[in-house]
């Protein structure tokens, strides 16, 4: 156990630190607040709804990191692949779950930094009246927990391929798919072909209405366990897809 | 120990390795031989786990590349082709991020990692972006990685490519020292590396084993193994047909600046021919006796198609 903390650790640690020795990081960084403000102030109207809660900016979030969580988990593996070092890191004594999960745990914890740094509209609201804190600190562990299933869907794309582009254009159309599953326009849609069981099945699977629920500040443990759920079974599925690459 | 057993890889519609079989032992230096797209890499990442066999096994110190993959890997060291790197890193933090995930941890890290900074003499560029490095560099880099852990089993694609001269003499002074103690394959280009540092070599192409001896060995397949060449300025009259009258010659060739003598298979000629010409007093500047070039017994062995049989050498010999 300590040896796969080990592996994982030292992947995870090399991964982590290369987010930050190029510009892209920083870009990332600075386009994710940028968005997340604006979105939250202008679209949605922050300030008319006369509320002091955070839930104009939670919204956006799942949209915001349709594209945006692609564009982190897009070099995941791709980039690995384009250059060869795949084969330096999967010849070292590391299983693909070590390596898997390090890469994947740099890319979270790197998306976790960008939502921690949005503090300051934390502060405004705080400033501005008194919000349930409870509910914001539900929010972000919700909007936390989307973005590392979001993640971990780009991370399986990423192993398939190693061209970015694709990975990111692939990544952010089966995101799409998780997102949209919980909209109305879906799920009319859905309703009008589908017996009611499917469509709550489609429902069921949708990003949108576990994150609801939680930024409503109600953390219920099926959320929870779907979230983490995603995350294990695509994670499952970039060994698979490596594992296949191996084979040819 | 690397023992390789009936490896098969099929690239789709392409059999990039065939059936090849063969063990190394402590100890043992292998060179691996081929032309461009033989196998040589693709047999490599084989035994090192990168790739999956589509059939046979590969063994390193008895453990499956396969089915314990952990326990093999952590005994081998691995230069991939062309030697990938992390280019934003700098060989410092490459090197330590090798020494964590081989688990090596404090003073020891700092100790292994110095011990290899050393043999690839890295100390200069030590604190350098990898992809700021020139091309040996960072086959350099490549290199410590691979020494780092010590490991009982290396496997080195195309070391010495893009090195300097003492580079690359320093990088076969290194496998030497290390080859007692430890098994290890190379391939090559360059066939003078066979003999300075192989105890054995193995020629492939096309994905089949096609030669497997000592260097010594491999030279004695050669056409001009034991070949006398004479250089003259003038080939007397007639020269030709004499010395192919002679006990243990096979057949004559003119070569730029002169004649070479080729023996039938096992004979050892020099003496009968050196004889021979000091009695003629044929005004011969040089007498070059050849042990045979791996050269020639490479080219061959790889493209039979364009070997000229000696008999055919001998006519052609025979009419000028
Ligand atoms: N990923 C791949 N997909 C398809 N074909 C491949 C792949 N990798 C290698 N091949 C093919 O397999 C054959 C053997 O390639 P390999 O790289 O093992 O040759 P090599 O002996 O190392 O050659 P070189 O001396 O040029 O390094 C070649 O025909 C090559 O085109
Ligand atoms: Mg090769």
């Amino acid at each position: 156990m300590s040896l796969r903390l080990r592996n994982v650790s030292a992947v995870f640690k090399r991964e982590f630190v290369s987010y930050f020795t190029t510009p892209v990081a920083y870009v990332f960084l600075i386009v994710f607040l940028a968005l997340a403000g604006a979105l939250t102030f202008y679209i949605g109207n922050f300030f008319d709804r006369n509320q002091a809660d955070l839930d104009a900016f939670f919204t956006f979030h799942p949209w915001l990191y349709l594209f945006l969580i692609p564009a982190i988990s897009m070099r995941l593996w791709a980039e690995e692949r384009k250059s060869g070092t795949v084969e330096f890191l999967l010849t070292m004594p590391v299983t693909l779950w070590d390596a898997v999960l390090g890469k994947f745990l740099a890319a979270w914890i790197f998306a976790g930094v960008a939502l921690v740094l949005t503090f300051p509209i934390w502060l405004t609201v705080n400033y501005l009246g008194e919000p349930d804190n409870g509910a914001v600190l539900a929010g972000y562990i919700g909007s936390f927990l989307m973005a590392g299933a979001y993640l971990a869907i780009g991370s399986c794309l990423s192993a398939a391929t190693k061209n970015q582009v694709i990975a990111f254009v692939l990544a952010a159309a089966i995101c799409f798919l998780f997102t949209l599953g919980g909209t109305n326009i879906v799920l009319g849609f859905a309703a009008s072909i589908l017996p009611q069981s499917l469509v709550d099945l489609v429902a069921s699977f949708s990003f949108l209405n576990h994150f609801d629920q939680i930024k409503k500040g109600v953390i219920d443990l099926r959320d929870l366990i779907f979230f983490l759920s995603v995350m294990g079974v695509f994670l499952y599925a970039t060994t698979l897809v490596l594992e296949l690459k191996k084979g040819q | 120990m690397i023992e390789v057993q009936s490896l098969t890889k099929d690239f789709g519609p392409i059999r990039a390795v065939d059936h090849v079989t063969f063990t190394v032992s402590k100890g043992e230096v292998l060179g691996f031989l081929g032309p461009n797209g033989a196998g040589k890499s693709t047999t490599m990442k084989m035994i090192t786990g990168f790739l999956a066999p589509t059939s046979g096994a590969a063994k390193v110190c008895g453990h499956d590349v396969e089915s314990d993959p952990i326990a093999a890997k952590r005994r081998l060291g691995y230069l991939p082709e062309g030697a990938p790197l992390y280019v934003d890193m700098t060989p410092a933090a490459f090197l330590r991020f090798v020494a964590g995930i081989r688990g090596f941890k404090g003073a020891e890290q700092k100790r292994r990692i110095d011990r290899a900074v050393q043999m690839a003499q890295l100390e200069t560029v030590y604190n350098q972006p990898i992809d700021t490095l020139s091309k040996g560099f960072k086959r350099r880099v490549g290199l410590a990685q691979a020494l780092l852990h010590d490991p009982e089993v290396l496997v080195l694609d195309e070391p010495t490519d893009g090195l300097d001269p003492n580079q690359k003499h320093d990088v076969r002074e290194i496998i030497r020292e290390m080859a007692p103690e430890k098994t290890i394959i190379i391939s090559t280009h360059i066939l003078e590396e066979v003999d300075a540092i192989c105890t054995r070599a193995i020629i492939i192409a096309a994905g089949k084993v096609v030669a497997d001896g000592t260097p010594k060995d491999l030279e004695a397949r050669s056409r001009t193994h034991q070949a006398v060449t004479l250089k003259m300025r003038a080939v007397p009259a007639a020269a030709q047909q004499m010395l192919v009258a002679l006990p243990g010659v096979e057949a004559i060739e003119t070569v730029p600046g002169g004649l070479r003598v080729l023996p039938k298979p096992g004979e050892v000629i020099y003496s009968t021919v050196e004889g021979f010409v000091r009695d003629k007093a044929w005004p011969v500047d040089d007498i070059i006796f050849a042990r045979g070039h791996l050269e020639d017994v490479f080219r061959e062995i790889t493209r039979p198609g364009e070997r000229r049989p000696a008999t055919a050498a001998a006519a052609e010999g025979a009419r000028a």
